[in-house]
């Protein structure tokens, strides 16, 4: 029995081999992967030892880090619980953080490579280095207005969005998404109750995880005939020249005739275009739409931005949230000539064109800007942890020019006329000279229209202070009045505040 | 079956003289080997306190020293009931076990609130019960040592062990769940708060019939055969109780839903097959028998579910546990972060995360160990390991009579197949299963069953290194002693 003893050794030896080598695969060759997975605590145990970065809008700090007695030392909060919650988004404890707190962590955080020197410094002191501040351009007072004017829509509508632009820099001065969350719970130490919350948000209706502002696309209604005047203007039609109108129109090949919102807007069969827009004329714009063509028009809107698929909105050039695209859609028919069936209810902002709340505030800042679309951001400055040192200040800079000088003024004298006579009068603001262009989109057959409202303020030297974009959705009708109405307040709190930029 | 093992310079009058025998004895060594395995388990302890409270209280030696005495207990009773027994088993096992007893210490710290952790008393929490847990195995093993003068008596109660083993093995299966199952595994009986593992009795038990019965059967095992291919196969008749432990295994791993069981009951069985047959076709048999069995239970899982799923389910685990990282693959993806984490040298003991894993007190305490002692920690451990399997099969290689060879060379293997299955399952070398950690994790009935079978290993080490001595020497030989009669057996078993 001896050798079979011995042979019984000798396999032992070689299960123990294989353990020795299987751990040597782990812990040696896996090791760096294991260390930093995803799924590994360990990293967010770490991560809570050092105080992380305040982010602070108009002096306010928003999201801060204070000390606990816990395991992880630093409990994220955010005082401003759900105004700034699609802006900031938030920090859990496991899984992926979101907004603000995703793209800039690594400052925040203090990892960045920016702040080695503060860290070489710390490590010699002994200090625990803390993560460096982020300040935003948010103006307080807009923000605080878009919030509560949005929530308290005399609509009724549950959902929507406003963003607020300054249309010099693209620096933002108000984002609200309607319905807000309160971050503070997903960002509690105890992770069961912060799944349970973010499976609560998740599953509700009315998705309130979703920033809106940024990635919500809808039809844009009517606020789309301002690209569609934009291309007529550079195709030979003046903002007086008579364009074709009328109380109802039906595109060749299709027999859905295409009407105005009430029949007292242009029945007469000529308008001139600063009518049409001023009054929402759709007969107009569609057969503009018809007699323009696919391409002009789906060139007009990419060229203000509409198709671009890598915007983000936080830090210039460091990328940021991403912004959902807009698009125009299909105009043609599937042999590729135009489908003028397409191209009418596309040229009132209907059939596939989608926009974001975001895009449609770049449109009215570009008009207001003397035709310079500034990139949007949200973060105006790098702080280091002790405050005494700036890191990155935003330098803004210009995102593409859609429309010539000219061109800009003359839809800047259509869209005051919008506002000053036309559907967007609950806008106006004492002192300002505020344009701007509604819009009704309806959504589908069985849910209310959307009511929406772009437009921009100057001041009186003529200069652009904001540029807002508000949409309630589902709101039915007089939703674009109430739109403006909100949009009118947003850009007075931010003339008031103009926040940092 | 030789005297090789004893030396040949031991006078004949040896055992006569005290002074000559302690001197061969080396009881002295296994003292300073045990004093030297506290020592470390002490810094171990003065190292977590370290870490864990940033400052060593003046109570740190205090679990040390009460391992201490429970040892030295032991080693005493080895040093008068089985004065020749390997030194190395004790002091082997005694760091294991106080190191376990450490790092359960180590959890209740880490689960303390903070400002509680100092005043955290040395015998409370899972430590301390460890510690409890740790007395009482001892003293069963000293109890079994002393009962037990010589371990061919226990083959007389071979039959009502087997018996007993069978029924233990089975009993989890055939209770309700709600008595029988946690974590998904039916390996348990719970009365109460208090619950205790069978199986791990079972083993023993088990190991002692087979011992028993392959010694009386090894013949007809070896000589009757077939030749194929070069190598003799057994008779189909004689696969019989072959095929019995296997179906017996398969249930296991069916109703008790525990793969880890189920291959070491059968592992256990074709290794003391095959040693006491020296047929390679037993481990060809076996082998082929066990990869079949599990290999069906996996396609039957995939395709009928019903008993199998569980089976099913642990393999597609093990194949991709990032599959479902937070669902089904956390426990195994927990494990496999934290061995990462400690990665080469570990973070320190104290110094890891080790309730971020589960079950981290039983299945995952090697992974938990891992973090914080490293690759080079770990092996150090799994060399002890292989240093105390070694022992008991050099144990098994030193005795003289067939049955102590297959008794320790059998409870040896099982050993070594209980740290395989283990820490291969925590590590994905194997699907993982629950089997408890020998010496280190958390409980007594794995505690208790392993310090008998150190018990039995250091008796049969005591019985092949003990000096032959005369006619009328020391040497125990019980009337009638089992080698004569079992060498006496063959005539009755060839006829069938």
């Amino acid at each position: 029995m001896n050798a079979p003893l011995r042979r019984v050794g000798v396999v032992v030896i070689v299960l123990f081999g294989l353990l020795f080598a299987n751990l040597n695969w782990i812990q040696a060759y896996k090791a760096d992967e294991y260390r930093t997975s995803d799924y590994n605590g360990r990293v967010q145990v770490a991560k809570y030892d050092r105080k992380r970065g305040n982010i602070e809008a108009g002096g306010t700090a928003v999201a801060v880090s204070k000390e606990t007695d816990g395991e992880l030392k630093y409990l994220r909060s955010y005082p401003g619980g759900a105004k700034y919650a699609h802006v900031l988004g938030y920090e859990p404890v496991n899984g992926a953080a979101t907004g603000l707190e995703r793209s800039e962590n690594d400052f925040l955080a203090g990892t960045s490579d920016q702040l080695i020197v503060n860290r070489l410094r710390d490590m010699v002191t002994g200090d625990r280095t803390a993560g460096g501040n982020v300040l935003l351009t948010l103006s307080g007072r807009a923000q605080d207005t878009a919030y509560d004017e949005l929530r308290n829509n005399n609509r009724g509508a549950t959902k929507g969005a406003a963003i607020a632009i300054d249309p010099r820099t693209g620096a933002v001065q108000a984002l609200v998404s309607m319905p807000s969350f309160d971050p503070n719970p997903l960002a509690s130490h105890n992770t069961n109750e912060a799944s349970a919350e973010y499976n609560k948000l998740e599953q509700n209706a009315g998705r309130p995880l979703r920033n809106r502002a940024l990635a919500e696309v809808l039809p844009p209604g009517s606020t789309f005939k301002i690209v569609v005047a934009a291309a007529a203007l550079e195709n030979g039609i003046g903002k007086d020249t008579n364009i074709p109108a009328g109380s109802s129109y039906t595109p060749p090949t299709s027999g859905e005739a295409i009407t105005n919102a009430v029949p007292s807007i242009c029945p007469q069969s000529q308008v001139t275009l600063m009518k049409a827009v001023t009054d929402s004329c759709n007969t107009g714009f569609a057969k503009l739409g018809v007699q323009l063509g696919p391409d002009v028009i789906k060139e007009k809107a990419r060229q203000f931005g509409f198709e671009q698929e890598d915007l983000t909105v936080g830090r210039l050039g460091e990328g940021g949230q991403a912004v959902e695209a807009s698009r125009t859609g299909t105009m043609e028919n599937p042999d590729g000539g135009a489908d003028p069936a397409a191209l009418a209810q596309s040229s009132i902002g209907q059939r596939d064109v989608r926009m974001t709340p975001l895009e449609g505030a770049m449109i009215a800042a570009t008009v207001a800007n003397n035709g310079s679309q500034m990139r949007p951001y949200l973060v105006r400055q790098l702080l280091a942890p002790d405050r005494t040192t700036v890191y990155d200040t935003a330098d803004p800079r210009e995102l593409r020019r859609p429309i010539s000088g000219q061109v800009a003024a003359d839809l800047r004298d259509m869209m005051v006329s919008v506002v000053e006579n036309g559907t967007g009068r609950s806008a106006q603001i004492n002192g300002y000279t505020v344009g701007g262009k509604t819009g009704t989109a309806q959504s589908a057959p069985d849910r209310a229209d959307h009511g929406w409202f772009i437009g921009f303020a100057l001041d009186s030297g003529g200069n652009p202070v904001s540029a807002v974009c508000v949409v309630l959705e589902e709101a039915g009708s007089g939703g674009s009045a109430e739109a403006a109405r909100i949009a009118g307040q947003i850009m007075r709190a931010a003339i008031a505040d103009p926040g940092g930029r | 079956m030789t005297a090789a093992a004893t030396p040949a310079t031991s006078p004949a009058t040896a055992g006569e003289r005290p002074g000559v025998r302690l001197a061969r004895s080396r009881r002295n060594a296994e003292l300073s080997l045990l004093l030297l395995a506290m020592a470390l388990v002490a810094a171990y302890g003065a190292m977590v306190e370290a870490n864990v409270l940033d400052t060593i209280t003046p109570s740190f030696w205090v679990p040390a020293a009460a391992l201490t005495a429970v040892f030295l207990g032991m080693h005493l009773v080895i040093r008068f009931l089985a004065p020749f027994a390997d030194p190395a088993l004790l002091p082997a096992v005694a760091l294991l076990n106080g190191l376990g007893v450490g790092f359960l210490h180590r959890l209740d710290l880490a689960r303390a609130a903070p400002e509680e952790r100092a005043d955290l008393a040395t015998f409370a929490g899972v430590g301390g019960r460890q510690l409890a847990w740790t007395l009482i195995s001892v003293i069963l093993a000293a109890v079994l040592l002393a009962v037990m003068r010589d371990h061919r008596s226990i083959s007389r109660y071979a039959y009502t062990l087997g018996l007993a083993g069978i029924v233990l093995v089975m009993l989890p299966a055939v209770l309700p769940a709600s008595i029988s199952e946690i974590n998904g595994a039916k390996l348990w009986v719970r009365i109460g708060s208090f619950s205790i593992q069978p199986g791990e009795f079972a083993k023993l038990a088990l190991l002692v019939f087979f011992a028993y019965y392959l010694v009386r059967k090894r013949e007809v095992l070896s000589l009757a055969s077939h030749r194929f291919l070069g190598i003799d196969f057994p008779r189909g008749r004689d696969l019989g109780p072959v095929l019995v432990v296997w179906v017996i295994s398969l249930l296991v791993l069916v109703f008790e839903k525990d793969l880890g069981t189920s291959l070491l009951y059968f592992g256990m069985f074709v290794a003391t097959v095959y040693i006491a047959t020296e047929r390679v076709s037993w481990l060809l048999i076996g082998l082929v028998l066990f990869f079949g069995g599990a290999y069906l239970a996996y396609v039957l899982g995939e395709a009928v579910g019903g008993p199998f799923a569980n089976f099913y389910l642990r393999a597609q685990i093990w194949l991709d546990p990032f599959d479902k990282p937070y669902d089904d693959g956390y426990q195994l993806v927990q494990g496999l972060l934290a061995l990462g984490t400690g990665g080469l040298f570990g973070t320190g003991p104290g110094g890891g995360q080790p309730l971020l894993l589960p079950e981290v007190q039983n299945d995952f305490i090697f992974a938990g160990l891992g973090e914080e002692i490293g690759l080079f920690g770990l092996s150090a451990l799994l060399v002890i390991y292989l240093l105390i399997v070694e022992r008991g099969l050099r144990a098994a290689l030193a005795v003289r009579d067939s049955f102590g060879k297959l008794l320790a060379g059998g409870l040896a293997f099982t050993l070594a197949l209980q740290v395989f299955v283990i820490v291969g399952g925590i590590s994905k070398l194997i699907p993982l299963t629950g089997q408890t950690t020998p010496f280190l994790s958390a409980g007594g009935s794995s505690l208790m069953a392993n310090w008998l079978l150190i018990a039995v290993l250091l008796r049969v080490s005591d019985a092949g290194r003990r000096p032959v001595t005369g006619a009328g020497g020391k040497v125990n030989r019980p009337a009638g002693g089992p080698p004569e009669q079992l060498h006496g057996a063959p005539t009755e078993v060839i006829k069938p």
